[in-house]
């Protein structure tokens, strides 16, 4: 046994010397690597957290229903009835978590409208256009239209 | 000699069992994910964009870049529009993105049409192939994000995506591309963009979910993908796509 040790010396320390080597790359590896990294795949799964986690700006058409009725009702009843409230109104996610002191703008009338209704060839032909400056002289398109339920 | 070698074994096997408590306090602290409603196995997203509906309108594009905060000049999503004429060379063009509509009108009597653009969240995202660090990856719930606090700003993605889909962040200097607002979806909302569209040109899809209306439409109607050549297998299905669009 002794001479076995002693004949092979020469191997039994280059091999301790590998497995120290070992030793510190796993070491290494342990301290470098996310715990998270590889759990689905080659990611650090802890990411879709930290991207769910992102605030949200529109607050959805369910939460806006949720207190106003008569507009949802009239828009229900009309044309508008499948465009989100948000679509208009813009991103109103910090409105609904405080209603009391935040207060949406007003839409911008000569622009919004014109954005879905201005006559244009490349639009769906079964879509109502107009060409506004015809149809109006200029007017606002809320002077006659409510926007909730557009149908004269 | 003797002492050496003794102090090699004693420093080897310290290190050793230094390792093996690591990585055994790695599994115990890290493996498990937190309890939540939500459960990534049982969703596979993905958007229908009807081609028909589109009426160029913009509402997407503002919607995308209020609830995502993206740079001004930048895109997750945009809005192009095709004039196909008797030469059959079309013509496109997308002002600022569509942000705000298409201003000036389209000439009449010509072929015309909008195409609304996104991230295809592609099952075989080039995208991901190419990136060096796992910094962008397809989720278990199939939609292609981008880890920031592990992306280097190489652009090798940017350069991979056939859809041009992907732009480096000019403050962050990280790369950031539509993530199907999974902010939004993992919290029983749809995207901003489908949310603000008025005429419902663009529907999110759960391909996972036996009740999502997908499948029931997937039964009678016919839908095309972008560059399907280029065997991404994306799941943005496109309804009466135009063969002119790239």
């Amino acid at each position: 046994m002794n001479r076995f040790l002693r004949d092979s010396a020469h191997l039994i320390r280059p091999a301790l010397v590998l497995l120290a080597g070992l030793g510190v790359f796993l070491a290494v590896r342990a301290a470098v690597v996310p715990k998270s990294f590889g759990r689905y795949g080659h990611y650090r799964a802890a990411a879709l957290d930290l991207i769910r986690s992102r605030p949200i700006s529109y607050a959805g058409q369910d939460t806006c229903v949720m207190c106003h009725d008569d507009e949802a009702k009239a828009r229900a009843a009309g044309r508008h009835a499948h465009v989100a409230c948000e679509a208009c109104h813009g991103p109103q996610a910090q409105h609904a978590n405080d209603p009391g002191s935040i207060k949406p703008p007003l839409p911008d009338v000569a622009n919004l409208c014109r954005r879905c209704h201005e006559q244009d060839a490349a639009k769906p032909a079964s879509f109502p256009q107009v060409a506004t400056a015809e149809h109006s002289g200029g007017a606002l398109c809320n002077t006659c239209h409510q926007p909730h339920n557009p149908h004269l | 000699m003797e002492m050496t070698r003794r102090d090699l074994i004693e420093f080897g096997s310290k290190l050793l069992v230094l390792a093996s408590a690591g990585a055994t306090l790695e599994q115990i602290t890290g493996a498990e994910p937190a309890p939540d409603a939500y459960k990534v196995a049982d969703h596979w997203w993905g958007m229908l964009i009807d081609i028909d509906k589109c009426i160029g309108c913009g509402n997407c594009v503002r919607a995308c870049s209020n609830e995502n905060h993206v740079p001004k000049g930048y895109f997750r999503t945009w809005v192009e529009r095709y004039e196909i004429r008797e030469d059959q060379q079309p013509k496109v063009d997308s002002p600022d993105g569509a942000m705000n509509g298409f201003p000036v009108p389209t000439p009449a009597d010509i072929k015309a049409f909008f195409v609304p653009k996104l991230c295809n969240h592609c099952v075989d995202s080039p995208c991901v192939q190419v990136c060096p660090v796992g910094a962008t990856f397809i989720s278990p719930d199939g939609v292609v994000l981008v880890d920031e606090t592990y992306c280097l700003g190489c652009r090798y993605c940017v350069q991979a995506c056939p859809y041009g889909c992907r732009y480096l962040h000019p403050e962050k200097n990280t790369v950031d591309k539509c993530t199907l607002c999974y902010h939004r979806i993992t919290q029983g909302l749809t995207t901003a963009c489908c949310e603000n569209c008025p005429t419902g040109a663009r529907q999110l899809v759960d391909f996972k979910n036996p009740k999502d209306p997908i499948h029931e439409f997937l039964k009678h109607n016919k839908v095309q993908v972008l560059k399907a050549y280029m065997a991404t297998d994306p799941k943005v299905k496109y309804h009466d796509l135009d063969v002119a669009v790239r």
